[in-house]
Parts: C-alpha cells; sequence; structure tokens
C-alpha cells in the first residue's frame, strides 16, 4: 500500500510559494509599502539631481537608483521575514503548519523566494520609473548587474527580519523594523550622501551592513569606495551575526511553544 | 520502568475490568499496527507536570475519545503523538515512526483548538496549499463539500464565522486523505446544526476504515463516535474502555438541596454519593441511584428545601471519578 508515501518536494515548494506571494500581495501594508516608497524616496532625493553628473562623470541618477533598489531590497527582506513571522507567531500558523507534512526547510525557501519576486518587483519598478521619468539611462547590463548584486547580497537582511519577527510581536515588529531598517539606511549614506551626514554618523558609516550592501550596487555604477569582495565579506559577516541572533531568538521561541 | 502502569486501573469505585480494549499490553507481534503509542510518556512544563507517564496504544481503524476536565492533558497528549512538543521521558511514536518524520505526518489529518492560518487566503486556496503536502490528496472540491462550505469556497479565511472557520479546519486535516485523523475538540464552537452534520461526517470516515482520535469535553459526544474512551485527568490515564463502561461507573444524576439544620457528613454512610459541596446548608452530591439516596435520607430524618435532580456534566461526574485522588490544584 506504498503509492508514493510523502508529496514530491517540488509540488509542495510550488504551492508554498504561491501561497506566500498571495499573502503578501494581499496585504498592501506591505505589497504598496515596498514597491512605492523607494519610487517615492527618489522622487524627493532623487529626481531634481537625476540629470546631474559627479566630478568623475558618474551619473548622480544612477547612483541614486542604486541607493533606493538597495534601501528597497533590504526592506522586502526585513518586513516579509520580520513581519511575516511576527504574524506566524502570533496567529499560531506556526503551529499548524507542524502538524502537516510539510518540512520546514520548504517553507523558508519559500519565504526566500517570495522575498525575491518582490525585491525584484521593487527594483524593476524603481529602475522603470528611473528610466522613463528620471531620464537615467544606463547600459542594460549595468542595470541587470545592480538587480543581481542586490538580490544575491541581501542575506544579511533576512537574518535581521527574523530576528526582529522572533523577538517581537505583530503590533511591535513593524515599528522596530522601520525603527531599526531606516536609521540604518539613512546612516549608510543611502538617501543623502554620505560626506553630508553628521560627523559622528559619519564616523559610524563604514561599519554599518547597508553601506556595504549599498557597494554593491554603487560600483555597478561605477563609484571605486569598495571593491566588490571586501562588501561582500562585510555582509558574509553580517550574516553570520544576524543570523545567529536570529537562531538564538528562534531557539527561546522553540522551547517556549514546541518542546 | 519509571512511571506507574498500574495507576490506569486503580480509579476508585471503578474495578480493573474498565480495560477492555486497548492499552496496556503490548503484544511483540500486534496483529493490527498501532498508529499511535505513548510508552511511559511523561512531559514536564517548568514545575508542571503536564503528563505524568501515560501509556497508551491506538490501533488502527480504531475510534477514540480522548475525555477529560481542562488542562487534564489532552492537548498535551496530542501534542506529543503529533510531535509537536517532545516527551520529557518516555517515548512515542506514530506510524511506528518518530512523529517528526515526514513519513509518518503525511499519514495524519489533524486538527487543533488553537491553530491559525493566513487570513487573507480563501477557503479554496487553503484547501489546495494543504493537498500539496499530501501525497494521495482528495479532490479539493470534495474536501470542502464534506466540510459543508461550498458557499464560502471563494472567501478569505479572515471573514470567516467561529464555525466556518472550524469547518474550514475539518477540510484542512481530511484533504490529504489521510489515514488517521486527530480532532482536537471538533464540535466546539459549533451550533446544533453543524455539530449534528460534523459528527455524521466524523462517523462516515470511521466506517471507511479511518483511525480518528478525537478530544472532548462531552460524554455524549465521546458515547456517539467513539467504541473506546479514554479518560485523562492531571496527566494520568485513569479510565479507558467503552463508552458504556464508562457512563455506569460515572454518576449520573447531581441532587442538590438546602438542608434544615446544617448536616454532618455522617448522615450520607453507607449511601452510594459522591460529595461535592457539603458548606452551609446548601448541599451537592453526585450519585446514580438518586431514589435510594433521597429515601434514605428521608428515613434518617433529614428536612430539606430547594431539592433538585438533574443531569451530572462530566466536568462533575470527574470528581467522582477522580475522587480519592489527591486533590486538585
Amino acid at each position: 500500500m506504498t503509492p508514493a508515501a510523502v508529496a514530491p518536494l517540488g509540488r509542495m515548494l510550488l504551492a508554498q510559494t504561491m501561497a506566500h506571494l498571495r499573502i503578501r500581495w494581499r496585504i498592501p501594508a506591505f505589497s504598496v509599502t515596498i514597491t512605492a516608497l523607494p519610487i517615492l524616496f527618489f522622487s524627493f532625493f532623487g529626481l531634481p539631481f537625476a540629470s546631474y553628473t559627479f566630478p568623475d562623470g558618474r551619473s548622480v541618477g544612477a547612483h541614486l537608483i542604486a541607493s533606493f533598489g538597495a534601501y528597497g531590497v533590504g526592506s522586502v527582506m526585513v518586513y516579509a521575514f520580520g513581519i511575516g513571522v511576527a504574524n506566524e507567531r502570533a496567529t499560531k500558523m506556526d503551529l499548524q503548519m507542524r502538524v502537516t507534512p510539510l518540512p520546514p526547510l520548504v517553507d523558508l525557501f519559500a519565504k526566500m523566494l517570495t522575498a525575491l519576486v518582490f525585491g525584484l518587483a521593487s527594483l524593476l519598478a524603481l529602475i522603470a520609473f528611473g528610466v522613463t521619468v528620471g531620464g537615467v539611462h544606463q547600459p542594460v547590463s549595468v542595470w541587470a548587474t545592480i538587480v543581481l548584486r542586490l538580490l544575491a547580497g541581501s542575506v544579511p537582511f533576512i537574518g535581521l527580519g527574523f530576528t526582529i519577527g522572533y523577538v517581537f510581536g505583530p503590533n511591535t515588529a513593524p515599528a522596530m523594523a522601520n525603527l531599526v531598517y531606516l536609521p540604518l539606511s539613512f546612516a549608510s549614506g543611502l538617501f543623502m550622501p554620505v560626506d553630508d551626514l553628521p560627523r559622528f554618523v559619519r564616523l559610524l558609516s563604514p561599519y554599518l551592513p547597508n553601506y556595504h550592501y549599498a557597494q554593491l550596487a554603487w560600483s555597478a555604477v561605477g563609484a571605486r569606495t569598495e571593491s566588490v569582495g571586501v562588501s561582500l565579506l562585510w555582509l558574509a559577516a553580517y550574516t553570520a551575526l544576524f543570523l545567529t541572533l536570529a537562531l538564538i531568538a528562534y531557539r527561546r521561541e522553540e522551547r517556549r511553544n514546541f518542546e | 520502568m519509571a512511571g506507574d502502569p498500574e495507576n490506569s486501573s486503580s480509579v476508585p469505585g471503578v474495578p480493573g475490568r474498565l480495560r477492555t480494549s486497548g492499552g496496556m499490553g503490548r503484544p511483540s507481534r500486534p496483529p493490527i499496527p498501532s498508529v499511535v503509542e505513548m510508552i511511559a510518556a511523561r512531559k514536564r512544563f517548568g514545575d508542571v507536570e503536564a503528563l505524568k507517564g501515560v501509556d497508551l496504544t491506538i490501533r488502527a481503524g480504531e475510534v477514540v475519545a480522548m475525555l477529560g476536565p481542562n488542562g487534564a492533558g489532552k492537548t498535551t497528549s496530542i501534542s506529543l503523538m503529533l510531535g509537536v512538543r517532545k516527551p520529557t521521558s518516555g517515548e512515542v511514536r506514530l506510524f511506528g515512526l518518530d512523529p517528526n518524520d515526514r513519513r509518518a505526518r503525511s499519514r495524519c489529518g489533524v486538527m487543533l483548538q488553537e491553530a491559525g492560518v493566513p487570513s487573507v487566503l480563501t477557503v479554496r486556496e487553503l484547501v489546495d496549499l494543504f493537498r500539496a503536502y499530501y501525497p494521495a490528496p482528495i479532490p479539493a472540491r470534495d474536501a470542502i463539500a464534506i466540510a459543508g462550505l461550498e458557499e464560502k469556497a471563494n472567501s478569505t479565511a479572515g471573514t470567516l464565522s467561529g464555525g466556518e472557520r472550524k469547518r474550514l479546519y475539518f477540510a484542512l486535516a481530511i484533504c490529504g486523505d489521510p489515514e488517521a485523523l486527530f480532532l482536537d475538540e471538533p464540535s466546539v464552537g459549533l451550533d446544533v446544526e453543524a455539530r449534528r452534520a460534523m459528527l455524521a461526517t466524523v462517523r462516515a470516515l470511521a466506517a471507511r476504515g479511518k483511525t480518528i482520535l478525537l478530544t472532548t469535553h462531552y460524554l455524549e459526544e465521546a458515547d456517539q463516535l467513539a467504541e473506546r474512551i479514554v479518560v485523562i485527568d492531571r496527566g494520568v490515564v485513569i479510565a479507558d474502555t467503552t463508552p458504556r463502561d464508562i457512563k455506569a461507573s460515572v454518576p449520573s444524576k447531581r441532587i442538590s438541596f438546602t438542608a434544615e439544620p446544617p448536616l454532618a457528613e455522617a448522615i450520607f454512610k453507607d449511601l452510594p454519593v459522591t460529595i461535592l459541596e457539603l458548606s452551609s446548608r446548601r448541599v451537592r452530591l453526585l450519585s446514580n441511584e438518586p431514589e435510594r439516596v433521597l429515601q434514605t435520607l428521608f428515613e434518617r430524618g433529614l428536612t430539606m428545601r430547594d431539592l433538585e435532580v438533574s443531569g451530572a456534566d462530566l466536568e462533575e461526574a470527574f470528581v467522582s471519578l477522580t475522587s480519592g485522588r489527591e486533590p486538585r490544584r
């Protein structure tokens, strides 16, 4: 009586990813915010200077699209995982999932795929806006490099999101996500150049995750502040830090509810 | 071995004959495979011992009701069976496997009291999602129909009423066509009509050979559905038998009255009663033979006012099943 003892993992992953996509899409607080905010910020901070060039000839508009792109993808990760996990815990969805045959890793991959899809959407919307409204022009290969690097480098923010999601409840998690992520972005020079920031912040910037994350995109449009290898090392270190924190918070939760 | 395998048959006034089916014996080669096996399972939460050594075997095809007051350990037992929680000591197996084994999980449908689903997904989307978790699910349409949710198929979970939500969870439990169903308080929160439908559905599934474990507060419900009742109280299985034996062993009537003058406990000497309350003048008793008790009390010269004889509810009945054991918390 053994046709198939378990359901195929691929089918589970597909179904689970579709479910997460629908959930995120139907919560406008998430779907609208993560696509609209980067464009909005770019309009305020970037459009007036979009056609300018730096003294070394680089496009200011492209640099700012890189900045707000980094802001956007990072926020997708922090919010999707932070608020998502906090909600799952509050509504006991985590318990419901645990009594099904769904392996937790499949759920994790589905969440990551979902976040990547939204991150991609957020980036494409911003780039399309920058090109059409802002008149910022770059070779397609440059845009593609930005997209690939920002999606691939977003892992530390998944860790940060998880930590927030496991530590805070559904009402505090969004506030905490903002409280942590926005200052990090500001202080990293995503909204205005690092050189224009207050002195003590300027000293701090080179140690922040968002700073090195944005470097991935800035260097794609010609900035020479930091090599990609160095950025990746910093991001790997932050990934380790945040995932460790997330794991501690997760274990604590696990002990409380599932042991 | 840790635990006290004898305590399950040491119910006061309920002799060992109460163990008729399943239960303790673990034959080396069981003729029917076991779905659930709990061996001296203990579970401690901080200072509280929620399960104090439970031995329980549920075999394929059995319909078992787990009965007990709130906090008795029913939900903890189910959590252990499904691997949601780990036993502090002892062993729990599901289909002979670790309860967290995906092969075991794939054979179980589960409806938990406190679990939740994403409120923005529709009934149909959720059923389809859960179907994908199982190797051989039934069509979504069928699962939705069995749960009686056709009209709500396109409604999001967040817009459902309490009863509809319960039926949604039932649909999610059965959509994978599992061999075993774990239903934690399946009828709580349902109106009379929905409850009857739910019970009929569970009976139909049982008739098709599904193994069913359900927990309930209601003796009636257990009686209607199950061929075996496991009574659990304060973390211990205190009876494991047929509904008939349980009903015979539990006092079915409650007698209450006001006594003039106040009574001493001695007046109930040799009478088949369980005293629930004997404070100031109000007296509450449980008994299977209210007529004889009252007659004897009158013969002993008792005067009473406000006499009332009514059916005992389960909570009260448990007090008698568990009287003589250490006092409740």
